[in-house]
């Protein structure tokens, strides 16, 4: 399905065409950088190839033969959440809202990651459910794992366009290429891996990815604190900017301190957002029931090493704001326009609204341009020479600081490793869209719905058929993308639309015995329909969010996190009501799957420095110490 | 993952050792020639250092996971 341009129906010129964003690219490629981005693709699909002969049987396809050991599966974990979207998304939002962005890797992943290694694996491991929508039909019967099943796609596959539209951008922003272009051959290139080797093959690619991603990106960080005088000279500068209009007012470098009030903070959220919402709600949905990532730890060779694997995935969490959210803060003080003056990143509809018919022409609609930037925090002089064109500044996005931090400081090959580190992330975070849309399409949806008495092989070629299906849907969806404001509110609000209420069944599933078939189906399609609703209705009427959100001046992400409460909320009480209304389960057919009614197997003593307990209290205690030293 | 043929270690160790190859490579020539990128901090020489440090790490990873090694 890899169609070499050789062999399209592209001509040269339209080709020339297509590859013209339109815009000047911040980089040109040399023949080094090319080399090196060349390798990289040789290498992924080699693995494809080599394990193709790996992925014959179902488990094999999309299980990966549960084979993989807890350095694997805890590294795929991470690296599959570590996409384009990851690390130029949040790298953005760091720029425009400064270290609060690192709540999302911090109380919005820790605690849940250690949760589900120590509390809830077991469940899903010795049950040997394939999904989490498995482990519903498990646990409630084929209603709530159909409901389940088909949100994820949904959601799934929307994720993957936006994946897609990230990486789309690093080309137009760094290579000026065309974003169809882009999208089209980056997606057949994803598509072609996965199909060949399946859940072991993205699950190489991602623990490759993981490595590649710090080699291209942790030299940014470094370069940049040199240049800013360290952490001490970055925070001086950040406020010397504050004090002259550059950077707009707020407190960029403490997580805790400026969430006492909505209004505090440039995010427009409050404390109990961020620990109820994003740190239970939201973050415990996605990193203990998306099956995205759960699947990773799902293909552990054994119960201690599907234990081990998030508990390691979390320190490497920690540490990833060094590469997403620190260069996301420096672009605050270093980056400058041609001209030499600081350069003022804005959001992705003033770049719309200022753009031009093309690279040396005036702007489409200076008025519109005009309007846009009297709404931002960008000086009058520096619009002045926007809406003339002259003095050579152009307008940039947030999502586009960390490839403009790449091109400050990176030569031929660290340029071009960077560049890899950026489309190994997209790879990373598309490959684990489209093998987990695989697996769910194929064991939750076909299989239950369509046929359920075919043979092992035929359900491998249907996995294969879905990764593209996967494919050809999400590019539909990363057109959809584009006219979105902001990549990551986007994001959140589908978390709250299908993640949160999972959580509250599959919670009450695994830790209540008298939960019922009927409570489970209708608390998750009730608390998926409460997200959507109150979703809906903040979009028609604006001023309900102080309903929602408990205060008129919250903003997009700040709603998300007390939409996400509101829908687990429900879902929980819905379950809770229809299931006391309902018959109980007999406790034998709850074995495997519920705690207080599973018998565990018994773990072999280990040495301290191989045991999750030891390792989850030291995760505990570096967690505890960076919200502490950041406060 | 050993029973698996080749260790998905191996084949990071040889694309370090690749790239740090290239990338010390092109630093000891920017070194010697003395024609630096235009970058910030090119006086830093990063290519150099960090060329180096991949080139190790590739180098530890190709020789400790190697096919042979492992079966």
């Amino acid at each position: 399905m890899l169609v070499p341009l050789a062999h399209s129906a592209i001509a040269p010129s339209q080709l020339a065409a297509l590859l013209d964003a339109g815009a000047p690219s911040l980089a040109h490629l040399t023949l080094l950088d090319i080399a090196v981005i060349a390798i990289y693709f040789v290498m992924v699909i080699w693995i494809g190839f080599y394990l193709k002969s790996k992925a014959n049987t179902s488990e094999e396809f999309f299980m990966a033969g549960r084979e993989m050991t807890a350095w694997i599966a805890g590294l795929s974990f991470v690296s599959a959440n570590l996409g384009s979207l990851e690390l130029m998304g949040w790298a953005g939002s760091a720029y425009q809202y400064g270290i609060l962005a690192a709540h999302w890797y911090w109380i919005g992943a820790i605690p849940a990651m250690l949760f589900l290694g120590i509390v809830m694996m077991p469940f899903y491991y010795v049950c040997k459910t394939h999904s989490v929508p498995g482990y519903l039909k498990l646990r409630y019967g084929q209603g709530a794992s159909v409901v389940s099943a088909f949100s994820f796609a949904f959601m799934t596959v929307l994720m993957s366009g936006v994946n897609m539209f990230a990486m789309a951008e690093v080309m137009k922003v760094v290579l000026g290429w065309n974003l169809s272009f882009s999208i089209i051959v980056s997606s057949l290139a994803v598509a072609a891996y996965v199909a060949l080797g399946g859940l072991r093959s993205a699950i190489f690619n991602e623990v490759l990815q993981f490595v590649l991603i710090w080699g291209g990106a942790l030299l940014v960080p470094i370069l940049g604190l040199i240049e800013a005088g360290g952490w001490n000279g970055l925070k001086a500068r950040i406020a010397k900017n504050i004090a002259t209009g550059i950077v707009a007012p707020g407190d960029y470098t403490h997580m805790w301190r400026s969430i006492g009030h909505f209004s505090d903070n440039p995010m427009g959220i409050h404390w109990t957002g961020i620990v109820f919402g994003l740190g239970f709600a939201i973050s415990f949905g996605y990193w203990t029931t998306d099956f995205l990532v759960v699947q990773r730890v799902l293909a552990a060779n054994n119960l201690r090493s599907a234990r081990m694997a998030p508990v390691i995935g979390s320190f490497f969490k920690m540490a990833v704001p060094l590469i997403v959210i620190l260069p996301g803060l420096l672009g605050l003080v270093v980056l400058q326009n041609a001209n030499g003056s600081h350069m003022q990143l804005v959001g992705e509809n003033v770049i719309k609204d200022c753009a031009r018919n093309s690279a040396d022409s005036g702007l489409a609609d200076p008025s519109a341009c005009s309007v846009a930037l009297a709404s931002t925090a960008v000086l009058p002089e520096t619009q002045k020479a926007v809406l003339s064109g002259s003095g050579g500044v152009q307008l940039h996005s947030y999502n586009e600081v960390l490839p403009l931090m790449l091109v400050r400081y990176c030569s031929p090959g660290l340029l071009g490793l960077g560049i890899t580190a950026l489309i190994a992330g997209f790879m990373s975070g598309m490959a684990g869209n489209v093998s987990a849309f695989s697996a769910v399409w194929t064991y939750d949806i076909y299989k239950p719905l369509f046929n359920n008495k075919a043979k092992d092989e035929h359900y491998v070629a249907i996995g294969r058929w879905a990764t593209i299906l996967g494919v050809i849907i999400s590019i539909g969806t990363a057109y959809m993308v584009m006219s979105a404001a902001g990549i990551m509110d986007y994001v959140q609000a589908l978390f709250s639309f299908f993640i949160s209420p999972l959580l509250g069944v599959v919670l009450m599933g695994m830790f209540w015995k008298r939960a019922t078939r009927q409570g489970g189906f209708w608390g998750l399609l009730i608390g998926t329909l409460t997200s959507v609703g109150l979703y809906a209705w903040v979009k028609v009427d604006p001023s309900a969010v102080k309903y929602v959100a408990f205060s008129p001046l919250a903003k997009a992400l700040a709603q998300d996190m007390y939409r996400a409460l509101w829908s687990v909320s429900v879902a929980v009480l819905v379950t809770l009501v229809v299931s006391l209304c309902t018959p109980a389960h007999s406790l034998a057919s709850l074995e495997g799957v519920v705690y207080g009614a599973t018998k565990l197997p018994k773990e072999e003593p280990v040495p301290i420095y191989k045991n999750e307990y030891f390792w989850m209290v030291l995760a505990i205690l570096c967690f505890l110490a960076l919200n502490i030293y950041f406060w | 993952m050993h029973n698996s043929g080749i260790s998905i270690w191996f084949f990071i160790g040889v694309l370090l050792t690749i790239y740090g190859a290239m990338i010390l490579g092109y630093g000891v020539f920017e070194l010697v020639t003395g024609q630096t990128a235009n970058v910030i901090l090119a006086n830093l020489h990063a290519p150099v250092w960090w060329g180096a440090i991949l080139l190790a790490l590739g180098l530890f990873y190709s020789v400790r996971f190697r096919p042979s090694r492992n079966g």
